[in-house]
Order: C-alpha cells, then sequence, then structure tokens
C-alpha cells in the first residue's frame, strides 16, 4: 500500500465519521444575527417599558397591583411575550435560511439523520420550557421568565451539542449558569436574559463564523 | 522494529474504499439507512449494495428491514465482529503510518 493511500483513507475516515453523525453545517453568522435581534427585542422592552418596570419589581413574590391605565399589567405581559416571539421567529427564520445555504456549499442533506437528531433533541427541553414559561405566567409568576428560558435553552444546547460542532457545549453550560444566576436575583432578569441571548449569541457566532464558516 | 508485516494485519474486506467508508460510518451511529449512506457517500445503488452485500457476507454488519408506512427501509449496523475487523484494520494502518516515518 503506497503512503498517499494510506493518508486518504485515514481522511476519507475521518471526514466520514464527522459528517455522518454531526450536522456541521450550522451558521455562525445566524448565530451573531439572533444576538442583534436578542439585543433589540431587550433594549426595546427596557426602553418602552420603563414607567411600567419601576413599579414591577419582578421579584416580588406579592401580588402586584396596576393604578396605571396605560399601561396594564395584562397588556405589558402581552408585550413582553410579542416581543420574545418576534426575536425568536426572526431568530429561527435567519438560521433555517444561512443553514440551508451553508449545507449545500458543504454538500450536506439539510434534512438528514444528522439533522433530525439535532432537532429532536433539542426541541425536547425546548418545547418543555416553554410550556412551563407559559404556564406560569398564567399564573403570575413574571420572574421565572428569564432564567427558565435560559436554563431550558441551554439545557437544549447541551443536547444538541452531541450532534453539531462540539463547542456548543460551552455556550449551553453557560446559559444554564446564566439562568441560575438570574433565578438568584430575579430584578435584573430582563439584564440576564440580554446577556444570554444577545451577548452570548453574538461572541459565540462570531467564533463560529471564524472557525468554521470560512 | 516488529518482527511481524503489518501488511498482513490489514484487512481485506477494507481494501475497497467505499467498504471502509461504510464501516466508519456504522462506527459512530448505530444505525444507518440504504438512502442516506448513499447520500452521503454518493454512490450508485448498485455499487452500495454490493458492498453491503460483502460486509454482510462477513458478518461485519447486520440488516434490518422494516417498513416505513409502504416504503421499504433497510437500516444497517456494525456487529461486534465487525466492530473488531475495523480496529484491528485501523491499527495496522497507524502500524504502516509509524514504520514510513522511520524509514
Amino acid at each position: 500500500m503506497e503512503e498517499k493511500q494510506l493518508h486518504d483513507d485515514l481522511a476519507s475516515i475521518r471526514n466520514l465519521m464527522e459528517r455522518s453523525s454531526k450536522f456541521i453545517s450550522l451558521s455562525g453568522l445566524s448565530g451573531i444575527l439572533a444576538g442583534i435581534y436578542a439585543l433589540i427585542g431587550s433594549g426595546f422592552i427596557y426602553y418602552a417599558m420603563r414607567p411600567v418596570m419601576s413599579r414591577f419589581p419582578l421579584a416580588d413574590n406579592e401580588t402586584i397591583t396596576f393604578t396605571d391605565d396605560f399601561w396594564g399589567e395584562t397588556s405589558f405581559i402581552n408585550i413582553l411575550v410579542l416581543v420574545g416571539a418576534l426575536v425568536l421567529v426572526a431568530s429561527v427564520a435567519t438560521g433555517v435560511f444561512l443553514t440551508i445555504r451553508k449545507a449545500k456549499k458543504k454538500g450536506q442533506p439539510v434534512w438528514g439523520n444528522t439533522s433530525k437528531l439535532l432537532l429532536f433533541n433539542m426541541a425536547v427541553p425546548l418545547i418543555t420550557g416553554a410550556a412551563i414559561v407559559l404556564i406560569l405566567i398564567s399564573k403570575g409568576y413574571y420572574g421565572i421568565i428569564a432564567p427558565a428560558s435560559l436554563i431550558f435553552y441551554g439545557l437544549a444546547l447541551l443536547g444538541a451539542s452531541n450532534f453539531t460542532f462540539g463547542d456548543v457545549k460551552y455556550l449551553a453550560i453557560l446559559e444554564v449558569i446564566l439562568g441560575l444566576a438570574g433565578a438568584l436575583f430575579p430584578v435584573y432578569g430582563l439584564l440576564f436574559w440580554a446577556i444570554g441571548f444577545g451577548v452570548l449569541h453574538i461572541i459565540y457566532g462570531s467564533i463560529m463564523y471564524f472557525k468554521y464558516d470560512g | 522494529m516488529t518482527g511481524k508485516n503489518p501488511f498482513e494485519k490489514l484487512d481485506k474486506a477494507f481494501e475497497n474504499r467505499v467498504r471502509l467508508q461504510i464501516m466508519s460510518v456504522l462506527m459512530v451511529n448505530e444505525r444507518y439507512d440504504f438512502n442516506s449512506l448513499k447520500e452521503l457517500l454518493d454512490i450508485t445503488d448498485g455499487n452500495l449494495a454490493s458492498h453491503l452485500k460483502a460486509l454482510e457476507k462477513d458478518e461485519y454488519i447486520s440488516v434490518n428491514k422494516s417498513f416505513l408506512g409502504r416504503k421499504p427501509n433497510t437500516n444497517y449496523a456494525a456487529t461486534e465482529t465487525g466492530k473488531k475487523a475495523f480496529k484491528q484494520h485501523l491499527d495496522a494502518l497507524e502500524l504502516l503510518i509509524k514504520q514510513q516515518k522511520k524509514g
């Protein structure tokens, strides 16, 4: 056996082991954009809602009473949920679009074994998290929104990290830690949320972009 | 230098690149279906089928046929024998590279 064939054999083993078991077409750029959407969303909530926020101590477990006619409690929560949903939809749409583009370039099927495993492993913790957040919102526990969404998102990423770039694991752990910190200091929920979904996504997206997107 | 000739340790079944590739995929995935394998390796049905048959005959892989709705779905998995043979083949490759570096 010639040396060249030997090295080709090894390269092909390595390449197939990775390509068959990991979805390596995730786009780093979409992480950066998702982070920017999250920052815009939390910035909007912070500034537009400031008059309410001051009377809306998220840490307070006692009943919150609203005298403000313009921003009632219900409309505040509606807007919070609406902005969150908009950020989510925009991020997912961007992610799907850029990932399809990258998969085409890499010659990896977008809807193959690996992407199915990736999505399934993310979906279970994400849907559980979304459900518990919505249930608690309906019962008036608003302080749970930021920490719970960070923790469940982190757990979803941890599950997903087995099926894509291993680096995602570190992002996952950081999201969980931020979520737990957010649960300790609920007053700063929005700040933790902005760091977790905004700043961390931008940093990780940039790292992934320079490491793998080129 | 080892006394034995590492060439003898190379598995004849893996001399073919496609068979080596199929085994690589089945080492890291519990199972893989025919169509996904075909897409991944970018080869024809006939070509893939003949190599899968050969590996099956050596009992390196096991075949599991089922139906997804009305579509037949064939899954492949590496057997213990296959995994062992693949590891030995890798060890032999490693040995060969070491010897070439010395030489």
